[in-house]
């Protein structure tokens, strides 16, 4: 029999479907691989359990003849951004540390109602705040790929959804759910060579994910290929009453409306996005994007995206500012951390306990959002930015009448070592520069691995749809899949 | 018109300035954003949402009706409606607020521009009627509850009223009198009650207002320093605390001192205000749009469903009870200040009119004097030995019926009265039990007043020489014959007859 | 823009972070090197822009006003609502006392 680790969502579903081996001995086979791979430090906790008590549902339904749920069998990583009832839910937060939630989030209870389990919580950028995960309480997570050169230097998973994309990457999960501020789910399944989708602004419920933007937030997810992130996220999506920013839509299916042929289809080129500073393979694999696109029978238009530089600083804005609110119900008396200096009073409880509880790079953007939330800067900061996201909006808006989609790198660079930009936040920061445009306007977006640079590192390439529009950016998606024929996998070392 | 209320300070006269925030509790079921319920008094935490404790992930999805009462509110203090509307966080740091910030509308609030008309009471200090004008109405979470005197070093919390609707509806700085203040907060909370949107009650914190009060010297145009006493729980109280600040104002000022802006708090005790020490830091409140919502884009056909479920209101139904029931103004303004006075009225009436046999019109006044009057004379004087239970409309109005067809007289209605709310017996069946009734029977009147003009012939002749005046006298004579139970129009018809 | 180191620490403390020397040394040049490249921003004409509401459009739907109709926004669920609770006594939730 083959490795089961080797199997991604389709196969592990359809296998267990057959007969060919069931749930259990899936589940058994992620549990072992999730236990032997702590050198990732992936996971915050693993759930071995839950994945089994899932598997065999699964398995005593298919002896039963019943419907097994299009995630039938496949057992997941769960961002530990989800709270899951009764298992501690952090945000790889200190604040955090120990809550177990009396609740279990819509994303993640629609997925165990697809038929899926749950292996562990995975490990991410505090608050999801980071791109690198670097910030988490719980340790840097050390991504799976390491530079050709031979040098073992630990290498950024990219952030916030790091443990997604390393334990993805790994081999140590089938797939894993990931959420995306600013380019959360993208930038750091670029990093790790694989596939993640960041779905419409409202698609995937918020309730019951730990907030950082609400205006941006939206979940996705991270998987081995395509058609395995329109199975995932299918089952992820769907309307929510409990969350008023949910589309009231039908959810389309999106496994069987895959259709790699673009004919007809017009895809954009964004000149803005050709920013210095670029490296130069990233160019490069844009340019061999377009010849696969356009071998899949898709139009190639030059487009204008003129706000595009504005769309980062505005973005370090507005979510700090939502940040800086949705994190002041962290304040100990409810849940989790309290720290209670003798003799103190409430308010000097609260910020002794998030002093405590929270990581510099939340503080950081605590502070920020707060600054420019406060008296006399409101509306230079807050107003200004939000104007500008109407204005990134816009560009968009503009650019669907000459085309269907967007093709764009993911992200600036590869990955880099881990420590080589965590004192440089403002370096940092700009690895998001292409994500974000697509999060300021609540669009469609999916990263697809492209190939590896001269180290031996992964990148990928972007597609940002219209809104609604997810069909068509996994469909540009798998004409690219199909092309770059991305195979490679980190050599494993831990 | 100027108000007369004036402080008089040792430099000379002041005068002073009155603005209300008006918190009232939407009457809704279930809280403004999540679906735990928002009845009163129950143990501490039980109707507690996650949503409303605030927990990771949890969002906020707003109550519609917490939405049409806010709108029906606007709509009867002749309020521009706000089609479009926002939902703001206010960010502060307090133990009854969950969040971190409290939900409210600042930058676009749901209701705009409205006013309210306070009605004229020379008793009172307000000569004539006065227009208030309101700024805004707009829709809030409530907070939840600290308790300080449980344990020694702790405050425990309850979040039980986390969440609940409030409107907060705003005047502006036009009331100059604790007489005008106490009649705005009485006439709002009876318009709250005819609209149903808020029960209006003040004890159980249903309403309660943060009373902003400044001075100024007489004839002054600037408005002085104001300080703001929190969360004043009745009508009363609110007088108190516009007296008090006034005055304290006035001496400190002439004192030498400032008054500072502030946030004060009302000492029920000593009748007195204190500076609100723990919430002296939270000014910045960084309001912005709440992300988690997205603008409230309010429907025509929403709004019209909202304007046509409005009730009469106090206003239009005293002007009605005037021109078209012919009442007095006094009964007119009594009857409708209340939403259960002109209940009760409103269904005597229209029994009282369907048993006698008339229009209302015809039997309004009657029907005022009885109910305003009559009634609750009845009641006052029986004590405790009435049972309120026993006074339904439908005894009330064959009282009324027996005394329009002269059956009864005022006097006897009061006697029958009385025995229904002691013992709940039908009116007509006590009037003849019981010998309430009077005698219209022609034959024994006649034979009663024919004695009497026998008896007093001289007085007849001069009642025929032009001595109208004695016509009384005939009459309390027969009255007299007949111990008082004769029906008044059938004696006066037969004198009437009789004496040509 | 710039902040100085008051600033950040008046900051912080509205945001209810207490902040020793050593991290206001640390924080204030941070911040004055995100606010300082932010600061692009106002090179933007924005002039009739309307700033962002609602990213896709989308109302705001509204629910029935019915008490606990999905189980998991219901009230009802003190223990629930205090299980995580550092300090929970008598169905309070229980903090440092506050004076008024
Ligand atoms: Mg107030
Ligand atoms: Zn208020």
């Amino acid at each position: 029999m083959t490795d089961l680790t080797e199997l991604g969502i389709k196969a592990i579903r359809e296998g267990v479907a057959n007969g060919d081996f069931t749930a259990r001995e899936v589940a058994e086979g992620f549990n072992a691989a999730v236990a032997a791979a702590s050198e990732l430090n992936a996971f915050i906790v693993a759930t071995p359990d839950h994945a089994l008590a899932a598997a065999d549902a699964v398995d005593t339904k298919r002896a039963k003849g019943d419907d097994l749920g299009t995630m039938g069998g496949v057992p997941i990583g769960m961002k530990d951004l989800f709270a899951t009832k009764g298992v501690q839910t952090t945000a790889a937060s200190h604040i955090l540390e120990g809550f177990e939630p009396q609740y279990e989030s819509t994303v993640s209870q629609n997925l165990w109602d697809a038929g899926a389990g749950m292996l562990g919580k995975l490990n991410l950028d505090q608050f999801a705040m980071g791109s690198s995960n670097e910030t988490s309480y719980f340790g840097n997570v050390v991504s799976p790929w390491r530079k050709s050169n031979g040098a073992n230097t630990d290498m950024s998973p990219g952030g916030s959804s790091g443990g997604s994309a390393a334990s993805v990457a790994a081999r140590i999960v089938p797939a894993a759910t990931g959420t995306d501020t600013g380019g959360s789910i993208r930038q750091p399944a670029a990093f790790a060579g694989i596939t993640g989708i960041k779905p419409t602004y409202g698609r995937c419920s918020r309730w019951g994910v730990v907030a950082f933007a609400s205006s941006l937030d939206q979940a996705g997810p991270m998987a081995r290929s395509v058609e395995d992130c329109a199975i995932m996220l299918e089952a992820m999506a769907g309307f929510d009453p409990k969350d008023a920013t949910s589309l009231k839509m039908e959810v389309p299916n999106w496994e069987a409306g895959l259709n790699a042929d673009l004919k007809g289809k017009k895809i954009g080129i964004p000149k803005e996005y050709r920013m210095d500073g670029t490296d130069a393979e990233i160019l490069e694999s844009w340019e061999q994007g377009k010849e696969w696109l356009r071998d899949a029978g898709a139009e190639i238009v030059d487009i204008s995206l003129p706000h595009t530089k504005y769309a980062l600083p505005a973005y370090y804005i507005i979510a700090p500012a939502e940040a800086s609110s949705n994190l002041a119900r962290y304040d100990g008396v409810r849940y989790g951390l309290r720290d209670l200096p003798e003799g103190s009073g409430l308010q000097d409880m609260y910020a002794a306990t998030r002093a405590a509880g929270f990581g510099d790079e939340v503080k950081r953007r605590v502070l920020i959002g707060t600054y420019v939330l406060s008296a006399g800067f409101y509306d230079a900061y807050y107003t200004q930015a939000q104007k500008i996201r109407t204005l990134v909006a816009q560009d968009f808006e503009k650019a669907w009448s000459q085309c269907d989609a967007i093709l764009a790198p993911t992200t600036p660079t590869a990955s880099f070592p881990l420590g080589s930009l965590s004192d440089d936040p403002l370096t940092m920061y700009l690895n998001d520069v292409f994500a974000v445009p697509a999060s300021l306007a609540g669009l469609p977006a999916i990263s697809v691995p492209a190939m590896l640079n001269s180290d031996g590192l992964p990148l990928g390439l972007q597609i940002i749809g219209k809104p609604f529009d997810e069909q068509g950016v996994l469909n540009a998606g798998l004409a690219m899949q199909q092309r770059a024929n991305f195979d490679a996998q980190p050599e494993k070392w831990w | 018109m100027v108000s007369t209320y004036r402080i008089q300070g040792a430099t000379g006269e002041w005068e002073v300035v009155i603005g209300l925030e008006v918190h009232a509790q939407v009457t809704s079921n279930a809280k403004l954003f999540s679906g735990a319920s928002t009845e009163f008094g129950a143990e501490p935490n039980t109707q507690v949402s996650l949503v409303d404790a605030a927990m990771p992930g949890m969002l906020p999805v707003p109550n519609r009706e917490c939405i049409r009462q806010a709108v029906r509110t606007g709509m009867a203090i002749e309020a521009q409606i706000n089609k479009y509307s926002r939902f703001d966080r206010k960010n502060y740091f307090y133990a009854d607020l969950p969040q971190g910030y409290q939900i409210s509308q600042l930058y676009h609030p749901i209701v705009g521009e409205g006013q309210l008309l306070i009605d004229a009471d020379e008793k009172a200090g307000i000569p004539e009627d006065k227009v208030i004008g309101i700024e805004r109405i707009h829709i809030e979470q409530d907070a939840g509850k600290l308790m300080h005197d449980q344990h020694p070093t702790m405050s425990y919390v309850d979040l039980n009223r986390c969440g609940v609707a409030l409107m907060e509806i705003v005047s502006r700085p036009d009331m100059t009198s604790p007489a005008e203040a106490g009649a705005y907060v009485r006439k709002l909370r009876s318009i709250l009650r005819y609209v149903g949107s808020c029960d209006g009650n003040m004890e159980e914190g249903s309403m309660r207002a943060d009373v902003n009060v400044s001075v100024r010297k007489v004839g002054d145009s600037e408005l002085g320093t104001r300080t703001e006493t929190k969360n004043v729980n009745s009508v009363r109280f609110v007088m108190q605390v516009i007296e008090h600040e006034a005055n304290r104002q006035v001496d400190l000022i002439e004192d030498g001192g400032k008054v500072v802006q502030e946030t004060r708090l009302f000492d029920v005790a000593s009748g007195t205000t204190r500076s609100m020490r723990s919430k002296e830091d939270a000014h910045d409140y960084r309001y912005f749009p709440d992300p988690d919502l997205l603008p409230l884009e309010l429907e025509d056909d929403f709004l019209a469903d909202c304007r046509s479920s409005l009730p009469e209101l106090p206003d239009a139904k005293r002007r009605r009870y005037e021109t078209e029931l012919g009442l007095t103004p006094y009964n007119a303004r009594e009857l409708t200040a209340e939403v259960e006075t002109f209940a009760r009225f409103e269904t005597l009436l229209s029994a009282a009119a369907l048993r006698i046999g008339k229009p209302e019109a015809e039997v309004a006044t009657q029907v005022a004097n009885w109910a305003l009057s009559v009634a609750p004379g009845v009641l006052k004087s029986l004590g405790a030995e009435a049972d309120p239970a026993h006074a339904s409309a439908g005894a009330q109005a064959a009282i009324l019926a027996m005394q329009d067809k002269g059956e009864i007289s005022g006097g006897q209605a009061k006697e029958i009265y009385e025995i229904v709310l002691k013992t709940g017996r039908d009116p007509e069946e006590i009037a003849d039990t019981e010998g309430l009734k009077q005698v219209s029977d022609t034959g024994a009147i006649e034979t009663a007043i024919d004695d009497i003009l026998a008896n007093n012939q001289d007085k007849v002749e001069q009642y025929k020489g032009g001595k109208d005046k004695l016509f009384g006298f005939f009459v309390g004579q027969t009255m007299k014959a007949m111990q008082g139970k004769a029906n008044p129009a059938v004696v006066n018809q037969i004198l009437k007859d009789k004496l040509g | 823009m710039s902040v100085t180191r008051e600033e950040v620490a008046k900051i912080a403390s509205l945001a209810r972070i207490r902040m020793g020397e050593d991290a206001l040394d640390r924080m204030v040049p941070e911040l004055n090197n995100i606010l300082d490249w932010v600061e692009q921003l106002s090179e933007v004409d924005t002039s009739g822009v309307e700033p962002m509401t609602a990213v896709i459009s989308n109302s705001l739907r509204l629910r029935d006003d019915v008490v606990d109709a999905i189980p998991e926004t219901a009230g009802g669920r003190r223990e629930d609502v205090l299980a995580n609770a550092p300090v929970a006594e008598h169905g309070f939730f229980g903090v440092p006392k506050v004076i008024e």
